[in-house]
C-alpha cells in the first residue's frame, strides 16, 4: 500500500518535472542567460577575468537543468505520497483527487511561497558567495517553521471544525496562518545583495519563472497524483462504475 | 438514476508503525537528494570539488535555493 504509493509519487514527480523543466527552459533560461550577460559585463569592466567554467554553458542549461529539475520532482513527488499516505482518512472526509489537490496546495504555499516571499529565488551574480553559509541557513529555518505553521494549522482546523463548522475553522486557520507567519518574517532578518545597477526587469522575471516552475511542479503532482488514486481506488471498489441496466 | 450516482471513494487510514519505515528509508533518500540539488557545494559540501554545484547551477538558482 505504501510502497505502491511511493512509487506513484515517484512517478507522477518525474512527470511533472518533465513539465517544469519545460517551464524553466522557456521561461527561465532567458532570464539566467541575461543575468550572466550583466555579471560578464561587470567582471570586464572591473578588469576581471571571467571566472572559470567547470561545466560549460550549454551543459548547465541543458543537461544540468533538466537533471536538476527531474530529481527535485521526483523526490517532491515521493515526499508528496509520504504525506498524502499519512494525511489519507485523517482530515476527515474528502476523496483522494480533492485530498491531494489540497495537500499540493498546503506544500505549495508552505515549502514555496512563504519561504519564497521572504527570501525569493535570486538570478546567477546577485549572491554574495562569502554569505552563501548564513543565507541557507536563514532560508531552510524560515521554510521549516512554514512548514510547522502549516501543520499547525491544519491541525487546528480539524479541532474547531465540530465547533465552527469547516468554512470557518479554515478562516481561523487560515488568518492565524497569515499572523503567525507575518510575525516570523518579521523577526528573520533581511537579505539584499543584489548590487545597484542589476536590471530591474530581469530580476523580477527570473522570480516570476521561479514561481511559475514551481507551481507547474506542485500543480502537475497534486492533480496527477489525485487522478491515479481515484482512478485505482475506484477500480479497487468498483464505486464509480453503474450497474449495469437489465 | 440511483444506482449511478457516485459514492465518494474512501481511502483507507494506514497505521503509522506500518507508514514509519518508509517514512524514514524513502524520506532520507529523498532528502538527500533535494539536498544534492538544492545545497551540496553550496553552505555545506558532502563531495570535493564545484562539479555538482555547476551541474545542477541552473536548476538551483531557477528552484528558488541561494546560491551564488
Ligand atoms: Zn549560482
Amino acid at each position: 500500500m505504501v510502497g505502491s504509493l511511493i512509487l506513484r509519487g515517484l512517478i507522477v514527480g518525474l512527470v511533472a518535472g518533465l513539465l517544469a523543466f519545460g517551464c524553466a527552459k522557456l521561461i527561465g533560461e532567458p532570464q539566467v542567460d541575461k543575468a550572466i550577460a550583466y555579471e560578464a559585463q561587470r567582471d570586464a569592466a572591473k578588469g576581471e577575468a571571467p571566472s572559470e567554467e567547470i561545466v560549460s554553458r550549454e551543459v548547465q542549461s541543458s543537461l544540468g537543468l533538466l537533471a536538476g529539475v527531474l530529481v527535485y520532482g521526483t523526490a517532491v513527488g515521493g515526499l508528496f505520497a509520504l504525506a498524502f499516505a499519512f494525511v489519507s482518512g485523517r482530515v476527515g472526509r474528502i476523496g483522494p483527487r480533492g485530498l491531494a489537490a489540497l495537500l499540493a496546495l498546503a506544500g505549495f504555499l508552505a515549502i514555496v511561497l512563504v519561504p519564497q516571499l521572504k527570501y525569493p529565488a535570486n538570478p546567477p551574480s546577485v549572491g554574495d558567495p562569502e554569505t552563501i553559509g548564513h543565507r541557507t541557513a536563514l532560508f531552510f529555518i524560515m521554510m521549516a517553521a512554514s512548514i510547522a505553521t502549516m501543520v499547525g494549522m491544519v491541525n487546528l482546523s480539524l479541532r474547531l471544525k465540530r465547533r465552527l463548522g469547516a468554512w470557518n475553522a479554515a478562516l481561523v486557520a487560515a488568518g492565524l496562518f497569515i499572523l503567525i507567519i507575518a510575525g516570523v518574517q518579521l523577526l528573520l532578518p533581511d537579505v539584499n545583495e543584489i548590487p545597484d545597477d542589476f536590471p530591474a526587469v530581469v530580476l523580477w522575471r527570473f522570480r516570476e519563472a521561479s514561481l511559475a516552475i514551481q507551481l507547474v511542479l506542485w500543480a502537475g503532482i497534486g492533480l496527477g497524483f489525485g487522478w491515479l488514486t481515484e482512478r485505482s481506488a475506484s477500480g479497487q471498489f468498483r464505486f464509480s462504475t453503474p450497474a449495469r441496466a437489465h | 438514476m440511483a444506482h449511478l450516482t457516485v459514492e465518494p471513494v474512501s481511502i483507507p487510514v494506514i497505521p503509522v508503525r506500518e507508514l514509519l519505515p518508509w517514512a524514514i528509508l524513502g524520506g532520507l533518500v529523498m532528502l538527500l537528494a533535494i539536498y544534492f540539488v538544492g545545497s551540496e557545494q553550496g553552505a555545506t559540501s558532502l563531495i570535493n570539488g564545484m562539479y555538482v554545484h555547476e551541474f545542477v547551477h541552473d536548476g538551483r538558482h531557477l528552484l528558488g535555493f541561494p546560491c551564488h
